[in-house]
């Protein structure tokens, strides 16, 4: 049995909760021990290290500083050295707070000295963080994966969507390619998945835009859910809360937006993995998502049960005549 | 070598560069920056999925660093619309920290106020008061708080949304708390101190 630390992340508690019961699901199946790092806070996501970058560093290593101690085999319980964290975001801060340490001795000697405050230290270098897939391709291995499909995705055509803070900048050369990596569509392909070639994969989804920007982050979803739709997806899957949240979420008002009426569900890699392994639909958080995949899934024969009736799609020449809205980079011709 | 007959270039000449500012933000950026090892080729700008939005390519930005035009560059709206895709990064034939920058660069203006709009300075200070209060990001409050400030139209046609986030539990009405908040409180009120000493 693999050993490792766990960094949840805070979204795995709330918007991306369908993440968080669908690790649980296949922790088990792939003989997985993940230990949560106890009392862990938020990473900061992007938006501390605009503000002040001491504090800011400090926040990310107190979650370093609880699991180095925590796998310390004299006082702690051991068997591990690695951390790993399902959120690209909080992936990327940890990976980035253990790497600049060590590029910046000056920089690790500041957080250290704030660390001590608490009565924490962190030496940089200890631990190795990784991303969730990372370890399932890597350790796990995709013959143990397939090993394991009781019920293949054969039919369900997928976009591999790995967003961009994960495979970029790549600190430690963990992935195939930095704009092009092929672990996700390896995996899927592992389940029985009919992989569909995507070359926004590593495209942006927004981030922390549509909250400060929402032209700007419209128009990147629009790219995305648009160029999945055309290639014939029937859903996305994803390996980040924050991708999951934007382009679930925010889909209805970027139709709003661009007067389209996209209906592109996206999961997470790991609900599409539960599924496979035989779970429940309801045991992997299918039915969270806002934009439902409930019809993406009857296409491989899974039922998911209703929850509540999904509104009824409104037709297009009902309502008010409203003039519709394009973006100064859009022509007509280019939404539907 | 072709004679100096240009009155620009040779103003340009006798003029001793003021790096200082270059060096100020090489200096207050994470990791080693490679900053100062721009060599002005437009890879970034080309590369940024919203550059069609910025006032200034990343490129630019640097030249003007260089050039000493610290309110330009502080005025300037490219470091917040930066998504921190970090496409720029991977490409950069210098590995210059192009991302680190416009955090540094960020965090420049707030402290100058010289943002020309609050929407993204009042929702990174919005979302750490919440982990400084809880130790955890508060999404509820964060963006009850956010978008009654900036966004008050937009929240009609969200109400779908927020209802769906909320009935799907994928929202908490309420707050989590770390366990040790005094450790954490400890911990960032000291690396206030340190930042400012800097």
């Amino acid at each position: 049995m693999n050993k490792y630390l766990l960094y949840p992340g805070c979204s795995m508690e709330s918007s991306g909760r369908a993440y968080g019961d669908s690790i649980k699901a296949i922790v088990e199946p792939l003989d997985l021990d993940f230990e949560e790092i106890n009392d862990w806070n938020c990473c900061g996501a992007t938006e501390y290290l605009g503000i002040n970058l001491i504090p800011a560093y400090s926040l990310i290593a107190r979650n370093l500083a609880l699991a180095a101690k925590q796998m310390n085999p004299v006082n702690g319980t051991g068997g591990t050295h690695t951390v790993v964290a399902p959120c690209s975001a909080c992936y990327l801060n940890l990976a980035k707070a253990d790497y600049y340490m060590q590029e910046r001795p000056s920089l690790g000697a500041k957080v250290n000295e704030a660390l001590n405050a608490g009565g924490l230290e962190y030496k940089a270098g200890t631990l190795d963080v990784r991303h969730l897939i990372d370890i399932l391709v890597y350790d796990v291995g995709l013959e143990k994966i397939r090993s394991k499909v009781v019920h293949p995705l054969n039919g369900l055509k997928v976009v591999p969507y790995m967003g961009c803070m994960l495979p970029r900048p790549d600190y430690q050369h963990r992935w195939t390619d930095h704009e092009h990596p092929t672990e996700l569509d390896d995996l899927l392909r592992a389940l029985g998945a009919d992989v569909i070639d995507y070359p926004l994969t590593t495209e942006c989804c927004g981030g922390h835009m549509t909250q400060i920007g929402p032209e700007t982050a419209f128009e990147l979803i629009r790219r995305l859910i648009s160029d999945a739709d055309e290639r014939g997806a029937h859903l996305m899957a994803t390996v980040c809360p924050m991708c999951q949240m934007n382009i679930d979420a925010y889909q209805h008002e970027t139709n709003q937006f661009f007067g389209t009426d996209y209906h592109m569900p996206v999961l997470f890699f790991t609900q599409l993995m539960g599924i496979a392994f035989g779970k429940h639909p309801d045991e992997v958080g299918i039915g969270l998502e806002l934009v439902s995949a409930r019809n993406a899934l009857a296409n491989i024969g899974i039922e998911v049960p209703v929850t509540q009736e999904p509104a009824a799609p409104r037709k297009k020449d009902e309502g008010l005549p409203m003039p519709r809205r394009w973006t100064k980079h859009e022509g007509k011709e280019a939404v539907r | 070598m072709p004679q100096m007959t240009d009155e620009r270039v040779r103003a340009g000449m006798n003029r001793e560069e003021d790096l200082s500012l270059l060096n100020e933000v090489s200096m207050k950026t994470a990791g080693v920056s490679h900053l100062e090892m721009c060599i002005q080729c437009g890879t970034c700008g080309g590369s940024c999925p919203v550059a069609m939005d910025m006032e200034h390519t990343p490129r630019m930005l640097f030249a003007m660093l260089r050039a000493g035009m610290r309110d330009e560059v502080l005025r300037s709206n490219t470091p917040w619309l930066c998504v921190s895709c970090y496409h720029c990064v991977v490409r950069c034939p210098q590995e210059v920290h192009i991302a680190d920058v416009m955090y540094t660069l960020k965090g420049m203006a707030i402290h100058a106020k010289l943002y020309t709009n609050a929407t993204a300075p009042h929702f990174s200070q919005t979302f750490v008061d919440m982990v400084e209060a809880y130790g955890r990001s508060y999404e509820m409050g964060l963006a009850t708080r956010h978008y009654l400030r900036h966004f008050p139209l937009r929240l009609p046609g969200m109400m779908p949304m927020g209802f769906g986030m909320i009935t799907k539990g994928r929202m908490a009405v309420m707050p989590k708390r770390i366990k040790q908040m005094d450790q954490l409180t400890a911990i960032l009120d000291r690396a206030k101190q340190l930042e400012l000493n800097s």
